[in-house]
């Protein structure tokens, strides 16, 4: 199952417009957030907001709507949002805390509420994750060299960055710019080449650009209350949904990344193995399902 | 009672569970012969005994009801250590101490599994610091994990644990989930922590994603994130070990996270 657990899987957006003006893609994560705030579901949420250098994130604790309307929009570059937790139960006092978290930073989430070893009292108050889809992320000098060297862009007058349809793309205010996604390859961290999950399998509610349509989402519902906050959401017209698209750029668009992602990383898992080099993974003659995130 | 304390914790939740917790249950009701546990505490805080006691009301009545704590300074008032099914030892050991290792000797030879409960006891942790020279035994020097000297079964890290992991680990025991205390049986080898493992096996190993879940877990803030990398302020680590433990790029319990999502 290359897609992971799900109880429903549908096409979505955000209806606020300004959510949707400001929003990557369909404007899950800022909706629902938002959302779960508003109904006091959760009481703040750790997301990647904006810190004092253009397109590098901060983990950040969002109390407010705005605050979280502040975080909207992917940024290609590393945000360590679990290090935020700790301090948005102990410092901010959350009670139910949200996340938003990549799929690496889903499995430390999850991990540490299994076994929380070493961490008192944080596990059980993170109500809601909202996992992001991701293929591969980016050290900032990386992103950097995208921009000014290879879209010939100063960074100050970047307004959105984005990957779709085979190609990184830079939005100015008076241009868009591309260059092929084949031209990142080299530049991504290392640590990704081992993730066997493109679509945040253990989160509970996870959403992507992949297999939707421009201004939509792709939205996997998978535990219990991720199911329930997204229905109400939905129940609310806070989110509108249509059915996914099956098709070639739908269903099968994702299944495919998904599938080749889960390739690429057993094969490099298989080397590394045979390099001696450790991996927390299944070689993948030690596994039924040579693509489970095992 | 023990669904009670699986509910709390949100062990297990599934509806199909329901029918071996109650067999467990029945089987905690039966008079067999209770464990008898024992508490032995060298060169430590006492914090790891004050994280076990702050979950005296959820597990009061399995520490009264299902097991006989048989040994411990505070916890029983015996000076001969008894046979004993399991015990738990805080603190690590004094190689200068005879006393300190008499007791872990005896420990060994007198319980069935032994425990090493926190840091001090599987890593050293702060004790890693002694050098010597100070009261009330200047010749106290040095301070050595307990799997150096004896054979440990079972490691359960942390400055100190979390309550939470402690009654799991528990819960797990008397169900008998060997698949829950697996990844604490294997830690029983890593005796040597320190921050710097971040860099070492993490970074250096092209495994590093900058999740920050080390930075999060370290209870010292000795760990910080800069430029998506753990940057160890090597003043302020105690050699606990937990952020490397709680990496998911150290150790991926896949199966056992999936039945704790219910997915």
């Amino acid at each position: 199952m290359v897609l992971g657990t799900y109880k429903q899987i549908v096409q979505a957006r955000a209806t606020d417009k300004q959510i949707q003006k400001i929003s990557q893609d369909g404007g899950i994560a800022t909706g629902l957030l938002c959302f779960a705030l508003d109904e006091k579901l959760i009481d703040g949420a750790v997301v990647a907001g904006p810190s004092d250098e253009m397109w590098k994130p901060e983990p950040t604790v969002a109390l407010t709507s705005d605050e979280i309307l502040a975080a909207a929009g992917t940024k290609y570059t590393l945000s360590p949002n679990m290090w935020m937790l700790k301090e948005a139960v102990r410092q901010y006092g959350l009670e139910k805390a949200g996340i938003v978290t990549i799929p690496c930073q889903t499995m430390g989430l999850r991990k540490m509420q299994s076994y929380p070893i070493g961490v008192r009292f944080v596990a059980d108050k993170v109500a809601l994750d909202i996992g992001i889809f991701c293929t591969e992320n980016f050290p900032f000098e990386s992103l950097k060299t995208f921009i000014s060297a290879k879209a010939g862009v100063d960074f100050e007058l970047v307004e959105k960055m984005d990957i779709g349809k085979g190609k990184f793309w830079v939005h100015t205010a008076d241009d868009l710019i591309s260059f092929p996604i084949k031209e990142t390859h080299g530049y991504e961290q290392n640590g990704c080449k081992v993730c066997l999950d493109l679509v945040s399998e253990l989160s509970d509610v996870s959403t992507g650009s992949i297999g939707a349509p421009d201004g939509w989402s792709t939205v996997m519902t998978r535990t219990e209350s991720g199911e329930t906050i997204f229905s109400k959401a939905v129940d609310a017209g806070v989110i509108e949904t249509t059915a996914i698209n099956e098709g070639k750029f739908g269903l099968e668009m994702l299944t495919k990344l998904a599938t080749s992602k889960k390739e690429k990383a057993m094969k490099e898992i298989d080397r590394r193995k045979e390099l001696g080099l450790p991996v927390p993974y299944k070689a993948s003659n030690e596994k039924e399902d040579p693509l489970a995130n095992v | 009672m023990l669904a009670r304390i699986k509910e709390f914790l949100g062990m297990e939740a599934k509806p199909k569970e329901v029918a071996s917790e109650q067999e467990v249950e029945k089987v905690a009701e039966e008079e067999k012969a209770k464990p008898r546990i024992g508490y032995v505490h060298l060169s430590g805080c006492t914090g790891d005994v004050m994280s076990l006691s702050e979950n005296y009301d959820i597990l009061a009545p399995l520490l009264t009801e299902m097991v006989d704590i048989v040994y411990g300074q505070t916890l029983a008032d015996v000076w001969e250590m008894p046979e004993m099914d399991l015990v738990l030892i805080e603190g690590s050991v004094c190689l200068q101490d005879d006393h300190s290792m008499h007791e872990l000797m005896e420990a060994r030879e007198k319980a069935g599994l032994v425990v090493a409960f926190g840091s001090c006891a599987a890593t050293g942790c702060f004790t890693r610091y002694s050098r010597g020279g100070q009261q009330a035994n200047p010749n106290h020097e040095s301070f050595v994990p307990i799997g150096d000297l004896i054979k440990v079964d079972l490691a359960m890290p942390g400055c100190p644990p979390s309550p939470e992991i402690i009654a799991k680990t528990v819960v797990a025991v008397i169900n008998g989930d060997m698949d829950y205390l697996q990844p604490m049986m294997d830690l029983v080898g890593y005796t040597e922590a320190c921050g710097c493992d971040l860099q070492l096996k993490v970074v250096n190993q092209a495994l590093c994603i900058g999740c920050g879940t080390c930075a999060m877990s370290c209870p010292t803030r000795a760990v910080g994130m800069t430029n998506g990398r753990p940057e160890v302020n090597s003043d302020r680590c105690v050699k606990c070990g937990v952020c490397y433990i709680q990496c998911p790029r150290s150790w991926w319990p896949a199966e056992r996270i999936k039945q704790d999502l219910g997915l």
